[in-house]
């Protein structure tokens, strides 16, 4: 997994609440058995004017103009503004394998939800809460100002708005620590091996049936 | 000292270490795979040279990408079939228990745990795939995870997790006539919004959860997600140890008195304190049918649809309007007046033996409309579908102008051909309604399976209470 330590970029704005995990990536793309060429299709039906299928020469299909990912002030963007409950549905991580791909590290949203949540830190991808209120500024001011960009600085949980201002997060620690480090959790967990083997020994003795 | 919720006492029961914050490693009893959400968990371990934990508590079938038509030339999508072979190859070389396309045990992930005992009391039980929930109507917890996860449970055997808050949803009354556990789950989900449940485990209780079979509960459970709880739960009772007994994975002999008497205990205790307690009066809820493209957008038949007019919160009113565009649809409408194009009875949600028995006495001596292009009918697995077969219960889907098909997710999220094309309206008994879900297009409303049946055969949904 890439580290995320900091992040300066261009913000893009997705004013919908429950974007589900279907709008992120549909399932025909879900037939893939690689973790990566999802970003060709990331939010597919509300991007094309056409009907995508796996194989296909994306370059060449018809954009939807009004969809805000096609407009050209945010090409290029790495931070997604979004409405609440951010990812709700099904726990395909195509979905966060999709933005990523894209180019997106960043997700701000009033609230998120919990498997999408938690997919986010195993890609990479940090997702931010901050309160309806705050988000709701951000959202105004990308809006009004082409080529608003955010800073993102993970070790001090703050985000800092191009005029200086400065809005704080909070993120889970052992979250942050993977995240900062680029770490696998698999291989943290396989510390533990001890344990698990003690949980094993005893459990046996509590239920055999399930051994 | 207060009590423990069943939530409390079956992640007590499974925590191997918590850390500082109160991150804890939790053991996975059981674990489901299928197709879609495995084959990069199991490239990462072979990419890491890791082997799994224990394979004696993974099951693993195709159920999402398979045909549900004739399938003796096999999967004619490439791509699928490349999906699916590549699940074979990875069991072969993992040893995992198997249940291939052709075995009669194939089917839906959240159908053939239970119906092989595989998921039992007590247990906790992971899948890729959000409705995993399903399970935790057996006092099971269970939920979905990722494909990360995937690799993570199958390398170490744990789960790490947080623990949720626990909330009660008492469901209390006696159910009125055609009223069923999918009407009270969409009752539910339309009373808690498609987030209310996020950052808790929801418990489903009170009379109206007991009187339910433990096939209802599993609907009810199955849709913990769309309220978003990962995990719903009911408590262990007569029902459920009657339904688990003499499975080919249930415990035998001593050891099922065992597991029995541990299982009494899996309840929540009376002076337990849940930190979200809601009450719902289930002599209130009419036959559901959802008219929006989001699970919490669900009005009783004897409804209209919601005016986003009238609506004061601004997010939530454009999210009505941009719905009923989508959906085709005009405020104010009666339910009843909604024409269908397809109707699909199938599903995780809906496609177990009382789902079809429900949906085949509303069939039975009745045609399909004219005017209704396909109604489907997909059992949950391939035992489900034998059994409905030793009942008749084909021959009157049959009778009726229904297609009876093999089993499989099929047109709940339409990664196979069964789909809907843009624009056609489709009276369904899966779980979700989202934009595109059952094809680009497709606009789904979510319903029982006897209301699904009722719709197909007058054409527009019906309320099933005066359908006689």
């Amino acid at each position: 997994m890439e580290k995320f330590e900091q992040l300066t970029g261009l913000v893009a704005p997705l004013d919908r609440a429950n974007v589900d995990t279907d709008a992120i990536i549909p399932k025909q793309f879900l037939k893939s058995i690689k973790r990566t060429g999802f970003g060709p299709n990331l939010f597919d039906e509300w991007r094309y004017l056409d009907h995508g299928e796996p194989g296909m020469d994306n370059s060449q299909r018809p954009l939807n103009p009004e969809f805000v990912l096609n407009r050209p002030r945010y090409q290029g963007a790495s931070i997604l503004l979004a409405r609440q409950n951010f990812g709700c549905g099904s726990s395909r991580e195509h979905a966060p394998w999709a933005l990523l791909d894209y180019g997106f590290r960043v997700i701000i949203a009033p609230s998120f939800a919990d498997i999408f949540f938690n997919n986010c830190f195993k890609n990479g991808i940090l997702p931010i809460v901050l309160p309806e209120a705050t988000v709701d500024t951000l959202f105004r001011e990308t809006e009004a100002k082409e080529g608003y960009r955010l800073t993102v600085d993970l070790a001090a949980q703050r985000i800092t708005t191009p005029s200086g201002e400065v809005f704080e997060f909070e993120v889970d620690a052992s979250r942050k620590h993977c995240l900062l480090e680029g770490l696998d959790d698999i291989g943290l967990t396989l510390q533990h091996v001890d344990e698990i083997r003690a949980y094993e020994q005893r459990r046996r003795q509590e239920a055999p049936w399930l051994f | 000292m207060t009590g423990k919720t069943l939530y409390d006492k079956l992640w007590d029961a499974h925590v191997v270490r918590t850390d500082e914050e109160g991150t804890s490693l939790i053991y996975i009893d059981r674990h489901l795979v299928h197709e879609v959400t495995s084959p990069q968990a199991f490239e990462g371990l072979r990419l890491a040279g890791r082997k799994p934990w224990r394979t004696d508590t993974v099951l693993a079938t195709p159920d999402h990408n398979v045909p549900t038509t004739d399938r003796s030339r096999g999967i004619e999508d490439p791509i699928a079939r490349t999906q699916v072979e590549t699940l074979d190859a990875n069991v072969a070389e993992f040893g995992i228990t198997y249940f291939p396309m052709g075995d009669v045990r194939q089917g839906i992930v959240h159908v053939i745990g239970p119906e092989e005992g595989a998921t039992l009391p007590g247990m906790t039980v992971v899948c890729g795939d959000s409705h995993t929930s399903t399970h935790g109507a057996f006092g099971a917890l269970a939920h979905g995870i990722g494909t990360s996860e995937v690799e993570h449970v199958l390398a170490t055997g744990c789960l790490v997790q947080k623990k949720s808050r626990n909330m009660l949803v008492s469901v209390d009354g006696k159910v009125g006539p055609g009223v069923t556990a999918k009407d009270i789950v969409l009752a539910i989900i339309g009373e808690l919004g498609t987030a209310g449940g996020t950052g808790y485990a929801i418990e489903f209780g009170g009379e109206a959860i007991r009187d339910l079979s433990v096939e209802g509960r599993m609907t009810i459970c199955n849709m913990a997600i769309e309220a978003g709880a990962r995990a719903g739960m009911v408590a262990v009772d007569d029902k459920t140890i009657d339904y688990v007994k003499g499975r080919p994975y249930s415990p035998q002999g001593e050891q099922w008195e065992r597991a029995v008497a541990a299982w009494q205990d899996l309840k929540s205790d009376d002076d337990a304190e849940f930190d979200r307690v809601v009450h719902i009066d289930v002599t209130q809820i009419a036959p559901q049918v959802s008219w929006g493209t989001s699970p919490e957008m669900v009005v009783g038949i004897d409804a209209k649809i919601p005016d986003p007019g009238e609506e004061s919160d601004e997010v939530k009113a454009g999210g009505m309007r941009r719905a009923l565009e989508y959906m085709g649809l005009e405020a104010n409408t009666p339910i009843t007046d909604i024409a269908i194009d397809k109707a699909f009875i199938g599903s995780c949600t809906n496609s177990r033996i009382e789902d079809l028995r429900e949906a085949a006495a509303v069939a039975k001596g009745r045609k399909k409309a004219d005017s209704v292009k396909l109604a489907l009918v997909v059992p949950g697995s391939g035992l489900v579908k034998k059994q409905a077969e030793e009942e008749g219960l084909d021959r009157i889907f049959l009778d009726a102008g229904f297609e009876w098909r093999e089993p499989g997710c099929s047109m709940c999220l339409a990664m196979n051909a069964d789909r809907l094309e843009p624009g056609e309206r489709c009276a369904s008994t899966s779980n979700r309604n989202f934009e595109g879900r059952q094809g680009r297009g497709s606009r789904t409303h979510l319903v029982s399976p006897a209301m699904a049946a009722a719709a197909a055969i007058a054409g527009h949904f019906v309320d099933i209470r005066d359908f006689g």
